[in-house]
């Protein structure tokens, strides 16, 4: 007999595979973590490299749709994993916080290693982005916007 | 085990992005053997990777059937890459710089000043269709050496 949650949890299932990976039906490679909690969404990148403009555009829709999904997001990126990026990743970031404040959010970067930081800093991206060492000192600040 | 003797190569690659792959591996390696520095490895892997989405997107504008030519050699001393794509070429002169103005907020741009800051040489032939980046062993570039004359940034 057919039982409506089996049907919500295959539609579960098959919504987290889309927004995971790069086709529904293809095995489940997440290129990121995402961390719900009172204060924030966290967001980690799980790969080590990301430099292919296939997966900047996969990981673009992932952010952007967990963006849209939250009213006044406080989004913390979380680059723990990450050794090596391009430049069209910096482009991502900046679309990505163009969508947060457009939908009056916030949002933080952290745990960026010391010759990734070098790429913001020498392209001057340290002006807008909020850069901190961990994820509890993003969390930390982050506004009050109760 | 990658030999430490000093080696020249030229061959061409598709204008995919993970084309690249391969040959950014074997030259990182030759770069380790001929102990290198990690930053500058780090460098190096940087420059090439802006140069070739550079080639394949603006140069080849991602037409497959086109290709990027790699010219490299490595020593003792340093390295050397050569990209060459199939485009019309461009006016390096002519591209802003990404760090000031809106500049700073836009979404793309950033790849040949990366490279320039990065690599301790970097030219263009008149047709601006080739980049040759150097790097030498253990020299700081640009990036190194300006943030530590910079104050307030």
């Amino acid at each position: 007999m057919f039982d409506i949650r089996d049907g919500l949890t295959y539609d579960f299932k098959k919504r987290l595979n889309f927004i995971f990976t790069e086709a529904a039906m293809a095995p489940i490679k997440p290129k990121v973590s995402v961390e719900y909690t009172d204060n924030a969404t966290i967001v980690t990148f799980t790969t080590e490299k990301i430099l292919e403009e296939k997966d900047i555009q996969v990981l673009q829709e992932t952010i952007v749709s967990i963006v849209e999904q939250t009213e006044r997001i406080s989004l913390i990126l979380d680059f723990v994993n990450v050794k090596f990026l391009s430049s069209s990743v910096l482009g991502l970031l900046i679309r990505v916080s163009k969508k947060v404040y457009e939908n009056d959010g916030q949002l933080k970067l952290c745990n960026i290693n010391p010759k990734i930081y070098e790429i913001f800093k020498i392209t001057r991206l340290t002006k807008i982005f909020d850069i901190y060492p961990d994820v509890e000192g993003a969390v930390r600040g982050l506004s009050d916007v109760s | 085990m990658v030999s430490k003797s000093p080696m020249s190569r030229s061959l061409k690659v598709a204008s995919t992005p993970s084309a690249i792959v391969r040959v950014c591996k074997q030259i990182l390696a030759k770069l380790k053997a001929h102990s290198f520095p990690n930053e500058d490895i780090f460098s190096v892997h940087l420059a090439m990777e802006e140069a070739f989405i550079n080639a394949v997107e603006h140069g080849n504008k991602m037409d497959a059937n086109k290709e990027v030519r790699i010219d490299y050699s490595i020593d003792g001393d340093k390295v050397e890459i050569a990209m060459t794509d199939e485009g019309e070429g461009f006016k390096p002169n002519n591209v802003p710089d990404p760090r000031y103005g809106e500049n700073l907020y836009k979404t793309d741009g950033r790849g040949l000043f990366l490279i320039k800051a990065y690599m301790n040489e970097v030219e263009f032939n008149e047709r601006g269709n080739c980049v040759r980046m150097v790097k030498y062993k253990g020299k700081p570039s640009t990036s190194e050496s300006e943030l530590q004359s910079q104050t307030g940034v």
